[in-house]
């Protein structure tokens, strides 16, 4: 979106500029922004073919198997979605800091410590009502998860610390900090072999959404998307985040606080995470310990970039992205293939999405009536 | 907002197509067949843990009626009670083997709840009874094929130093590490072993370092408790060291340095489950064993490793295997001086006090914490 914020000069005019998104003006049509990465996704798709091929599987079979075990029954996409929910929140922690033009790779570490601050409320709160047990973990995560990325955010603004590295660092921290905690003070004594936190109680487990198997982190990371998305579009805050990450100095000589809007934009990143966090105790483990550090908040990074870290296209990335998960153990099951064959498949989806965004703004078909 | 528009019909449209497609059957299993599943939690070529199981469901391909679905690279989240439930729906498994030790709890229960029909199989020992009926654990008592490995170290080393890199200092891997040093110890009651935790299962950076540093300290044979000994076996290796292996027989990565390893004997076990299960026998919940059973065997020496040395793990192995020889003998003391096995007590595999260890023996130069 760097590039959008440059064209306020340009004479379609302020008027027009505070009604719609830079994006939505700049393209005739949004058209562009379904049929690329649809076709990007569907030459990944030929040439992951090819590459199976190449091992001698028939790459019908393989789209068979793959659209089965992803989408082809309901179980098949309570699976996609379950492995799609987390993504939707660590990736808000790439996406959001992105529109100030920062790159931060450790939704994994604030993960990693909203669990811990929600397990946390919830141990200290034993015996409260389960839903304010479940308000509380909710806020203990994504403070605690929003806290430490507002970190790599301060050193950044404050000190130049290089935020990619730092939040990357900070993942290293992280889980030293749970190991550290889950095997010595906050270690569940009975949990000899596996080291763990107490649980936090059945009665406080979040269940699922009615009617299906999906834990209620997917809703929360719906909302959590959409509401980074009027954030971000439809605000004058985010308007300002987007100046500030298209220019800085031009941002700083308008009078915008970029400090602050660095410090709110990497608190609100890392709550998303801490908050994936949060269900992933609550939801799912019931207790911290390091069956957490699963790698959601290094997929949410992929998840970002693939979506061009717009908050909305994260909704339908996390869904392919989870997806690509659940059928990949079909493909080890019907086909003999390795797990490293899904992520060959989302490598190449990376590469073509990212080539892809070259062909934005070339073809004339799309340029319609506003250019 | 026209792309809201857009992008939401779109949604709506495939949701709506896709559906449709929902409509078509999947293949169903055969009913004459029996769908075993195992789920690793790495890769099933990892020279350690995984390749284990992987080679005990190996052992499965060759019955009758009995059909083997394996997934690997599984992590311990909701995934895997995704993975066990696409195996029960996609491929109509009904005897489950979640291999790795945080599946148990709770994923495994969750899913045996659901299922109550079908049998859930793991690999940890972790199975109370409060636990669902069909579900079950099983784990082997390694720490024998460890003595026995230790004899030989002991026997072998030069220095008088043996190195252990470890993963977590829970109960596990202690009694491991202290087998292996009481039996190093029957050989030479004057060697040391270092240990070094690295904090996790597969750290492969910090176990080269750890294997570095340990024969940077003069240590002469080096082995291991982590997911995936490559590293250890390999480094430890090229350095010139010896090398005791764990969960499978590593002498392939290291011919010459090789002496001898604590492998899991799943080849018998698995087999030995699946015929219970397809004769309507019921499988034990509770499930454990050494030597004796043939859970857990040694590799065959390597070919430095001396007559002395053969001879008293022989020995050793013999009385282990007949079940007559006890590891965990008082008096042992642990490596601050305090008495925790006191003279006379004798506690034999079963005994739960060993599942609780949290102690380093006499000789061990290193800290639980």
């Amino acid at each position: 979106m760097k590039a959008d914020v440059g064209a306020p000069l340009a004479p379609s005019g302020a008027s027009q500029l505070l009604r719609l998104p830079a994006f939505g003006r700049k393209i005739g049509g949004a058209a562009e922004f379904v049929v690329i990465p649809a076709l990007a996704i569907a030459v990944s798709l030929v040439l992951f073919g090819v590459f199976v091929a190449l091992f001698r599987k028939n790459p019908l079979d393989l789209y068979f198997y793959m659209y089965q075990g992803a989408f082809g029954t309901w179980f098949s996409w309570q699976n996609t979605l379950t492995r799609a929910a987390p993504l939707i929140l660590t990736a808000l922690c790439t996406a959001l800091p992105a529109q100030l033009g920062m790159v931060i790779i450790g939704g994994e570490g604030a993960l990693l410590i909203g669990a811990l601050t929600a397990t946390s409320a919830a141990l200290a709160l034993q015996g409260a009502p389960p839903l304010v047990v479940d308000v509380a973990m909710a806020c203990a995560g994504m403070i605690g998860g929003g806290i430490w990325i507002m970190f790599a955010g301060a050193l950044r603004h404050y000190r130049g610390v290089n935020e990619t590295i730092s939040s990357l660092l900070l993942v290293y921290i992280a889980l030293a900090i749970l190991n550290f905690l889950v095997e010595g003070p906050m270690r569940d004594p009975t949990s000899l072999n596996k080291p763990s936190t107490p649980e936090i109680g059945a009665a406080n487990m979040i269940g699922s959404i009615p009617g299906m198997e999906v834990h209620w982190g997917l809703v929360f990371g719906i909302i959590a998307a959409i509401l980074s998305y009027i954030l971000i579009y439809h605000t004058v805050f985010g308007f300002a985040a987007r100046v500030a990450g298209g220019n800085i100095r031009a941002a700083k000589v308008v009078g915008l606080s970029v400090g602050k809007l660095i410090l709110i934009i990497c608190f609100l990143a890392g709550a998303a995470a801490g908050l994936a966090g949060m269900m992933e105790v609550a939801a799912v483990q019931g207790r911290t310990n390091a069956n957490l550090a699963a790698g959601y908040g290094f997929a949410g990074i992929l998840v970002a970039f693939l979506a061009r870290q717009n908050p909305l296209a994260i909704i339908p990335v996390s869904i392919l992205l989870g997806g690509i998960g659940a059928s990949g153990g079909l493909l080890q099951r019907r086909l003999g293939l390795p797990d490293a064959s899904v992520l060959v498949l989302e490598g190449i989806i990376f590469v073509m999405v990212l080539a892809s965004d070259t062909l934005y703004g070339r073809w004339s078909f799309f340029k319609g009536k506003a250019s | 907002m026209n792309f809201d528009k857009i992008s939401r019909r779109h949604v709506l449209q495939g949701t709506a197509a896709v559906a449709l497609g929902s409509a078509l059957p999947l293949r169903p299993a055969a009913a004459a067949e029996t769908t075993v599943g195992f789920i690793y939690v790495g890769s099933r070529d990892d020279y350690g843990y995984n390749q284990a199981h992987a080679a005990g469901a190996a052992a499965l391909k060759g019955m009758p009626g009995v059909k083997v679905v394996e997934e690997e690279k599984v992590p311990e989240t909701d995934a895997v009670e995704k993975t066990m439930e696409s195996m029960i729906n996609l491929d109509g498994a009904t005897l489950l083997f979640p291999t790795s030790f945080g599946y148990f709890n709770p994923h495994m229960i969750k899913m045996a709840q659901k299922y109550p029909k079908l049998r859930f199989e793991h690999c940890g020992g972790l199975w109370t009874d409060k636990d669902p009926k069909n579900a079950g654990s099983y784990f082997g008592y390694i720490d024998e094929a460890q003595h026995v490995s230790g004899v030989v170290a002991g026997h072998m080393t030069k220095t008088g130093k043996l190195g252990f890199v470890a993963a977590k200092p829970i109960p596990q891997v202690l009694r491991n590490i202290n087998a292996f040093t009481l039996g190093a110890k029957l050989a030479n009651p004057k060697v040391t072993l270092q240990v070094i935790f690295t904090g996790d299962w597969s750290m492969p950076v910090k176990e080269a370092e750890a294997t570095n540093a340990l024969i940077d300290q003069g240590v002469d044979v080096v082995t291991c408790h982590v997911d995936g000994p490559k590293t250890v076996v390999e480094n430890a290796a090229r350095r010139g060291a010896m090398v005791g292996g764990y969960h499978v027989n590593q002498a392939v990565l290291a011919p010459q340095a090789y002496l001898t390893g604590a492998e899991w004997n799943w080849e018998v076990l698995y087999p030995r489950f699946v015929k219970m299960f397809t004769s309507g026998e019921t499988i034990p919940n509770f499930y454990r064993g050494g030597l004796k059973e043939q859970l857990v065997k040694v590799s065959p020496y390597g070919p430095m490793v001396s007559e002395a040395a053969r001879k008293q793990a022989d020995e050793v192995k013999a009385g282990l295997t007949s079940g007559d020889y006890v590891i965990f003998k008082g008096p042992v003391a642990d490596n601050k001086g305090k008495t925790v096995i006191a003279a006379g007590v004798s506690r034999g595999q079963t005994d739960a006090e060993l599942e609780k260890m949290d102690y380093l023996v006499d000789g061990v130069i290193g800290a639980t914490s």
